[in-house]
Parts: C-alpha cells; sequence; structure tokens
C-alpha cells in the first residue's frame, strides 16, 4: 500500500440504472502514481463505475476525487477538476479531424503555451497521430483510433485516468504497444484506473486489482496475489 | 383518476360486459338522430357536436400513421382536401346535375377513395425514407395538393367551391365516426396492426421478423388517407364552403395537436384530444363567461368582463399553443399516450385475457 | 427574353436565396446538434422582423442598431425557447419535441396578433439608391441584403469549423453522450447553437421586412418552411448545404414567377424537392450514416 491521501476514494459506491443494479456497495481508494485495475467478465459493472466516477451515471455513495466531493458535480466540471476518461470503444468525434479532437479535449484550459507542449508531448508518444494531424478522425483505424483517445484523455491534463477496455478489437502487437504507452503515461505522472477484460495484460501493468462480479468486490489485493490465486487464475487468466 | 377510462374500465369489469359497447354505440346513434330532430340541444352545440365528430375521425385517423406507426405526416390536411373536393365536385357537378342528392354516401366514400389513392403514392417514398424526410414528403404532398386545387379552375382554383347543399348531419357525422373507430380498432389488433406496432419498435427487426413492412406500410397510409377524405366529404357538406386555403398547414398542425394532446398510439386519446380541442375553442369566448358568471356582484363582474372575458379573444389563442406545451413537457406521449380505455380494447386482447404475450404475428 | 432580363431575376434570385438561407441554416445547426426540427425556428425570424419594426418605430434607431437590437432580441428568444421548452425534453421520444415546437411557433404567432393585431410595415431605414447597369437595376438595399447575409454566412462557416464552440457542436453532433469527457459543457453549447440560429433569422427578418412591404405574425410559416425545405435540399444538419440548397430554392422561385404563373411557384418548387429526395434521400451534401442496428 502506498503512503498518504489518496487520490480517488470511493465509499459503498451504487449505480442503479432502472429497476436492475449494476454496482452495489463498491469501496476501494486508489494512491497517486499507482496503476490499478478492475478485472471481471462482461456485465460485472466495472465500465458503470467508472461512468460514475466520470459523472455520465447517476449513483448513490461517495466519490472523493483529491479529498474533493464529486457528488453533484457535472461530468465536464468532474474533467476540469482532473479525471480524464477514455471510454469504451474510444469515443472519438469521427467527424472531427485529428487536431481537432485534441483541441476540444483543452476546452477548460486557457494555457495556450502548454497546450502546444502537450500537444507535441502526445505526438512524440504517437508519431502517427502528427502525420494524421488534418485527417478526419473517422477515417483512422481502429490502434490509431484508440491512441487519439489516449492522446486526447493527456490534452485535459487530468492526474487521474481512467480506461475502459483501451485493448478492446485491437491485434496482440498493438496492444503490446498501447500497454506500453501506457506505462510511460503513468512514469510520467498519471494515475491509471484501467479496467480490462483482457487480465493478462492488465495484471502485468498494474500494481493492485480488483475482482468485479455481479457489480461487487470479490476479491483484492496485488497483482502478484492475483496470478497467484488459483480461484482468479481459472476464471481470468484461462489456466 | 381520467374518468373516462374508470367508467371504462368499470364498464369492462360489470356483468354487462359484453353489452357495454355495443349499448354505448346504441345510446349515441338514439342521440345522434334524436337531438336533431327533436332539438334537444340548441343549434350551436349541435354545430359543436359535428364538429367534435369530423376531429374525431381526422385525429383517429392521424392516430394510425404518427402515433401506431410512429411516422411524422403533417399532411393529412391534403388528404381531407383530396375528400373534400372529389366529394364536392360529385354532389356539385355530377349528381346534382342527376338530381340526387341521396347519393352522398357513395361520394363520401369517393372522397374517401380518392384519398386513400393518394395515400398510396405517400406511402411508397416511405419504403426507403423515414423519419424526417417522410415529414418533409407529406409536407410536399400537401403543398402539391393544394397548388393543384389553386390551379384548377374546374373547381374555381384560389377562390374556393361554393353552394354544395347542407349533407352532412348529426347522424351521419356519429355514423362515420363510428365506422372509423371500429375499423381502425379492428385494425390495430389485426396480424397487420401488430405488425404496425413492430414497424414502430423497430423496422428492420419487423422485416427480420417476417413482417411484410411494405404491405403494412401501403394498407396503414391508405387506410388513414381514406378516412380523413371521409372527413374532408363531411367537412365540405357541412360548411359548404371550401377553398385550397381550408386545407393548409395550419389545418394540419390542428390536427397534429388533437392527436398529441390526446396521446398517441391511443384511440381513447384521439377521441379526447378531438372533443378537448374544439371544447376549449368554444368554451374560450368572451360570451361563454359573460354568460356563465352574470350572477356575480356587477361591479366586479363588469371588471371581470372589461378585463379577463373581453380580451379572451385575443388570449384563447395562446391557451391552446400553452397547454400543448405544457403537456409535451409533463406527459410527453399526450395524456393517454401508449394506453388505451378498456373498453376501445377487444375482449381478447385486454390485460389478463391474452393467451401469450409474445403473441406477435408476421403480417 | 434577353440577357438583361435573366441577370435580373438573377439577382432577385440572390435576395430572396440569401434571406432562405439565412434561416436555414438556423435550422440546419439545430438539427446538426440535436437531430431536432426546431418548428418554431420560422415565427423566430418572423419575431425578428418585429423587432426591427419596434426599433424603427418606437425606439427610432437608424438601421444598425436596429439590426442589432432585433438580432439580439432573437437570439435571446432562441435560447430561451430552447432552455425552457426543449431542454426538459431532451430524453423524451423525438416527436414529442418537435411537437412542442410546433406549440412555441403557435404560440409566438399568437402573441403576436393580440399585440399587433395588423400587418406592418418597416420604415425605410437606408436610403435606397438604385443604379442602372445596362438595363439591369440594382438597389443599394439589394446589394446590402446580399452583401450582409453573405457576410453572416461566412461569420457563421467560420464559428462552426474554425473555433472551439464550432467544434463542439460539430462533436455533440457526433455523439451528444461523450462530449462531457472532454471537459465541455452541453448544455450551454447547446443553447449558444440556438441563440447563434436565432441571430441570424434575426437578421433575416429585419432584411425581410425591409425588402418586401408589409410584415404580419404569420409571415413565418411560410417562409421558415420554405428556408427548412432548403436546408433539406441541401442535406440537413450540413451548413454549406443549406446555403446552396437556400440559393437553389430563391433561383427555382424567382424563375418560375418570371416564366409561369405565378401560382405554380409552390408547386415547382415543391415538385422539384420531392424528385431530389428521390434520387438523393439525404439532400445534395448529406451524407448517409450507417443506420445503427
Amino acid at each position: 500500500m502506498s503512503e498518504g491521501e489518496p487520490i480517488l476514494s470511493i465509499r459503498n459506491l451504487g449505480v442503479h440504472y432502472g429497476g436492475i443494479t449494476a454496482v452495489r456497495e463498491v469501496s476501494f481508494d486508489i494512491w497517486p502514481g499507482e496503476i490499478v485495475t478492475l478485472i471481471g467478465s462482461n456485465g460485472a459493472g466495472k465500465s458503470s463505475i467508472l461512468k460514475a466516477v466520470s459523472g455520465l451515471v447517476p449513483c448513490t455513495g461517495e466519490i472523493r476525487f483529491l479529498g474533493r466531493d464529486l457528488k453533484g458535480l457535472a461530468a465536464d466540471r468532474i474533467v476540469g477538476a482532473g479525471i480524464a476518461h477514455v471510454p469504451e470503444g474510444r469515443g472519438i468525434f469521427g467527424n472531427l479531424t485529428v487536431l481537432e479532437n485534441l483541441a476540444l479535449a483543452t476546452w477548460q484550459r486557457c494555457d495556450a503555451k502548454e497546450v502546444q507542449a502537450d500537444r507535441e508531448r502526445v505526438f512524440d508518444l504517437f508519431p502517427i497521430l502528427r502525420a494524421r494531424g488534418r485527417q478526419e478522425a473517422g477515417t483512422l483505424s481502429g490502434g490509431e483510433q484508440q491512441m487519439l483517445a489516449m492522446g486526447r484523455a493527456l490534452m485535459t491534463r487530468g492526474r487521474l485516468m481512467l480506461l475502459d477496455e483501451p485493448s478492446m478489437g485491437l491485434s496482440p502487437v498493438l496492444v503490446r504497444e498501447i500497454f506500453k504507452i501506457l506505462r510511460e503515461i503513468n512514469q510520467a505522472g498519471t494515475t491509471l484506473l484501467l479496467v480490462e477484460q483482457n487480465a493478462h495484460m492488465a495484471l502485468r501493468i498494474a500494481s493492485r486489482a480488483y475482482v468485479l462480479e455481479t457489480g461487487s468486490i470479490t476479491f483484492a489485493g496485488s497483482s502478484a496475489e492475483l496470478l497467484g490465486n488459483p480461484k482468479v487464475r481459472a476464471a481470468y487468466l484461462g489456466t | 383518476m381520467n374518468p373516462c377510462r374508470s367508467i371504462s374500465a368499470w364498464l369492462v369489469a360489470s356483468p354487462i360486459r359484453g353489452a357495454a359497447l355495443p349499448g354505448l354505440v346504441l345510446a349515441g346513434a338514439v342521440l345522434a338522430l334524436g337531438i336533431p330532430r327533436y332539438g334537444w340541444v340548441n343549434p350551436y352545440i349541435q354545430m359543436v357536436l359535428v364538429y367534435i365528430g369530423i376531429n374525431i375521425i381526422l385525429a383517429g385517423s392521424l392516430n394510425l400513421v404518427n402515433g401506431y406507426m410512429g411516422e411524422f405526416s403533417v399532411g393529412h390536411a391534403g388528404f381531407m382536401a383530396v375528400g373534400a373536393y372529389t366529394a364536392s365536385v360529385l354532389t356539385f357537378k355530377v349528381f346534382h346535375l342527376a338530381g340526387a342528392s341521396w347519393l352522398f354516401p357513395v361520394a363520401i366514400v369517393a372522397g374517401g377513395l380518392a384519398a386513400a389513392v393518394c395515400g398510396l403514392l405517400v406511402a411508397i417514398p416511405s419504403f426507403r425514407t423515414r423519419g424526417d424526410y417522410l415529414a418533409i414528403v407529406t409536407l410536399a404532398f400537401l403543398m402539391i395538393v393544394k397548388s393543384v386545387i389553386e390551379n384548377t379552375s374546374y373547381v374555381e382554383g384560389a377562390s374556393g367551391l361554393f353552394g354544395m347543399k347542407r349533407l352532412t348531419t348529426l347522424p351521419w357525422v356519429y355514423f362515420w365516426m363510428v365506422v372509423t373507430l371500429w375499423v381502425i380498432r379492428n385494425f390495430i389488433y389485426s396480424k397487420y396492426g401488430r405488425g404496425m406496432l413492430a414497424i414502430r419498435e423497430d423496422e428492420l427487426a419487423a422485416d427480420l421478423m417476417g413482417v411484410r413492412t411494405r404491405r403494412v406500410k401501403i394498407l396503414v397510409f391508405m387506410l388513414s388517407s381514406f378516412f380523413a377524405g371521409v372527413a374532408g366529404g363531411l367537412y365540405a357538406h357541412y360548411l359548404q364552403y371550401i377553398s385550397p386555403r381550408s386545407f393548409d398547414i395550419l389545418k394540419s398542425t390542428d390536427i397534429l395537436i388533437m392527436v398529441y394532446l390526446g396521446g398517441v398510439a391511443s384511440l381513447g386519446g384521439s377521441i379526447l384530444g378531438a372533443t378537448l380541442y374544439q371544447v376549449l375553442l368554444e368554451v374560450l369566448r368572451p360570451s361563454t363567461f359573460n354568460e356563465a358568471f352574470q350572477w356575480l356582484p356587477a361591479p366586479l363582474f363588469q371588471w371581470l368582463s372589461d378585463h379577463v372575458f373581453n380580451q379572451l379573444d385575443i388570449w384563447r389563442m395562446l391557451i391552446m399553443p400553452l397547454l400543448l406545451i405544457l403537456v409535451m413537457l409533463y406527459r410527453p406521449r399526450g395524456i393517454l399516450g401508449l394506453r388505451e380505455w378498456p373498453l376501445l380494447v377487444p375482449e381478447r386482447d385486454r390485460p389478463g385475457k391474452r393467451p401469450s404475450a409474445g403473441k406477435g404475428g408476421g403480417a | 427574353m434577353d440577357a438583361k432580363y435573366i441577370l435580373q431575376q438573377a439577382l432577385n434570385a440572390l435576395q430572396l436565396g440569401s434571406i432562405y438561407a439565412l434561416i436555414a441554416l438556423g435550422y440546419t445547426l439545430v438539427y446538426g446538434v440535436l437531430t431536432m426540427i426546431n418548428f418554431a425556428h420560422g415565427d423566430v425570424f418572423m419575431v425578428g422582423a418585429f423587432l426591427c419594426f419596434s426599433a424603427a418605430v418606437l425606439l427610432e434607431l437608424p438601421f444598425v442598431p436596429a439590426l442589432l437590437f432585433s438580432m439580439a432580441g432573437t437570439a435571446l428568444l432562441g435560447a430561451a425557447i430552447e432552455r425552457i421548452a426543449y431542454k426538459p425534453l431532451r430524453r423524451a421520444p423525438r416527436v414529442s419535441a418537435i411537437i412542442t415546437a410546433l406549440g412555441v411557433g403557435i404560440f409566438l404567432e399568437s402573441a403576436m396578433l393580440a399585440l399587433n393585431p395588423y400587418p406592418k410595415s418597416i420604415p425605410t431605414l437606408i436610403d435606397n439608391v438604385t443604379w442602372t447597369f445596362g438595363g439591369v437595376t440594382v438597389s443599394s438595399l439589394q446589394l446590402l441584403i446580399i452583401a450582409l447575409s453573405l457576410g453572416l454566412m461566412l461569420l457563421l462557416d467560420f464559428v462552426v469549423y474554425r473555433t472551439k464552440t464550432g467544434m463542439a457542436m460539430r462533436a455533440i453532433s457526433w455523439d451528444r453522450a461523450l462530449v462531457p469527457l472532454m471537459g465541455v459543457p452541453v448544455d450551454r453549447v447547446v443553447t449558444l447553437t440556438f441563440a447563434l440560429g436565432g441571430a441570424l433569422a434575426g437578421a433575416a427578418g429585419t432584411m425581410y421586412g425591409l425588402a418586401y412591404p408589409v410584415i404580419d405574425p404569420y409571415m413565418g410559416i411560410m417562409v421558415g418552411w420554405k428556408a427548412f425545405i432548403a436546408a433539406v435540399v441541401g442535406g440537413i444538419g450540413n451548413i454549406r448545404g443549406a446555403m446552396i440548397g437556400a440559393f437553389i430554392l430563391g433561383g427555382v422561385e424567382i424563375l418560375v414567377v418570371a416564366f409561369l404563373p405565378s401560382t405554380y411557384r409552390d408547386f415547382v418548387a415543391f415538385s422539384l424537392l420531392l424528385i431530389l429526395l428521390m434520387f438523393r434521400p439525404h439532400g445534395i451534401l448529406g451524407k448517409t450514416r450507417a443506420q445503427k442496428v
């Protein structure tokens, strides 16, 4: 466990869609500089937790970010507070160019010089985006779109980045590439909360992990502990 | 809650349920025949009743396309115009010369058929376009109908036709209203009707499930426009004057208001919406309030009359759209949206009587 | 029929097309952002004409302040309509918002009728000079209308394609649910879109009132529908399409009036619309986006 104040602290989180409960009584903390992963099967409630943190879905319970209660804050304000969300399926704006996609993410910032520098940083991380700058984002390949979505999240200058299935639909080579970059992003100071079905890859870069089943945390521990747990291995690692 | 709903629910549950609907229809028929003959209500109320009847035909038939099938047609007044002009030309120029006004029902049916043919023309583009673009097709249809009439000297162009006999009577309106509601109700609960509902929910899925979407759409559009044409014929022979301007976009808007005020995909809603619309329009007149509040102390009455009642002619036009907006904000599907008076549902389809819920039939 | 006559008619078509274009842009902006037909928009145009009338007659303002007064008024009106009548319906069936829009339109017509029972005419706000070039008559008013409309269109094009607000609008039209994740306050951008459309309609109302003899509370219905058709012809949701559609419609109408009895105008315009939709169901510049299954 890390020291000091957690960057994100979740207590008794519940998410309900109509009469259906997607997440119940979930509590956990993330400390600055960590990579934490939520693993679980389809419909376990992983995405719902991320959406609740970003303010995209209403929830019960308490979410604190850097000690600040996020309750009642609109989604765009939460971005301003410092949480970047790379949504499931990338969620790039296909009718905007790559540059426009990146620029839109800086809506809440008014430090033009810093923005310029951050864009260069994104282009250094993902050189392909520089070449595609004026192209409509809808014409990019799946991997390029994922890179753009991550680049966009970086442009918001979030201190915590939520990633929803970044490996989905990508080839193994690309997945390794994406995870390598995620580690670089983390080393540069961004805390990551990673939702993955690809538990192998997620556990390889994460320091800690939570296993979700039907909306509740059933197992928590360091990645090594999870990798060593026969039940987890059988259910999520296929060995 | 809703008195009509409660009454009809009570009738459905009561021992006389088998006779409830025929009984109501019969009672209505007695009233419709008796009122003009014995003068049970004054001619003004009789006129309002005729308008309500015609409105119910219009709203019910538009609800078929806009409510049950989920399209958005703004061309209903166009179908009405086709029916009105066809029927009028027949009684006025053809039958009249033959001296036979008893052919009136034939003229009304002919008006309906002519409108149904136009409905077929509008149904064809609906195979490919939906939603907003179909709305535009229906609008264009309305404008073209209007323009064709304006440029046809045989029907006096823009100045309009007048001099038809007043052949539309309360019994006739009642008869056609019952026929309309009966046919539409039976259609909704037929296999084609279920196909229509399937199209509203998801056209592609309906197609894949084996609903012949084209045939259903053609049927729905033709049925809907047939009754709009009938209403047009009745309207023409009541007012004895029609012009292209009687059937402009504002007329379509009026019918839309009745449908959405009363509730989409609900015949009870259309009856309610059409009645409410006409009654409000009639009630919100200075004379109504000036007569109704004469018992008030004279100074108060005078003040109210000057400052409130006599201003109503201006403000009543504002009340209708405000009401519509409020209904939409608080009940986005209309007052009775997606619900039905139990009495209007065939016995085998009433809740609790349905053998199995997933009984969607391929049409 | 000589070249002069045709040139003269082309000029008239440009004037009519400019007014249609300004209104069509409002329809297309809102449609692009919310996929909603704002049927009250034609009536916002009407209110714009009456605001200019009030500014000119009651406040005795000259042209430019009157124009700005009208544009500011309709921008506020557009934004207010969105906040009061449409925003609560974001999650309701789409058709409820359309019907509400119809209701708002009728409300505006009736309210204006209550305030101005008789048709009005806007006094001449600018000295109208006419020049004749080789038989073709050009009035300063005509030039002003065309130039001002083109200017506003270029300005809007700039806003939509070159500013961050414009990016946000286009992003909302792609996927509204994801835009907040960029830190963009969606509601504010939507309201701003309505205000922009309203301002353009106000400018159109002012110019219509200056160019044509009378204004009345029902003038917005037909002009509004025509402008809507222009937006559809160009491909609704497409800014440049709306401009093209408006000039095509203006051209067609003027041509029909020039060569046929004027009562054929609507017939030809709407028939052309149907024929066009048959071949290009999504308009001239509209793109077909695959239907989600």
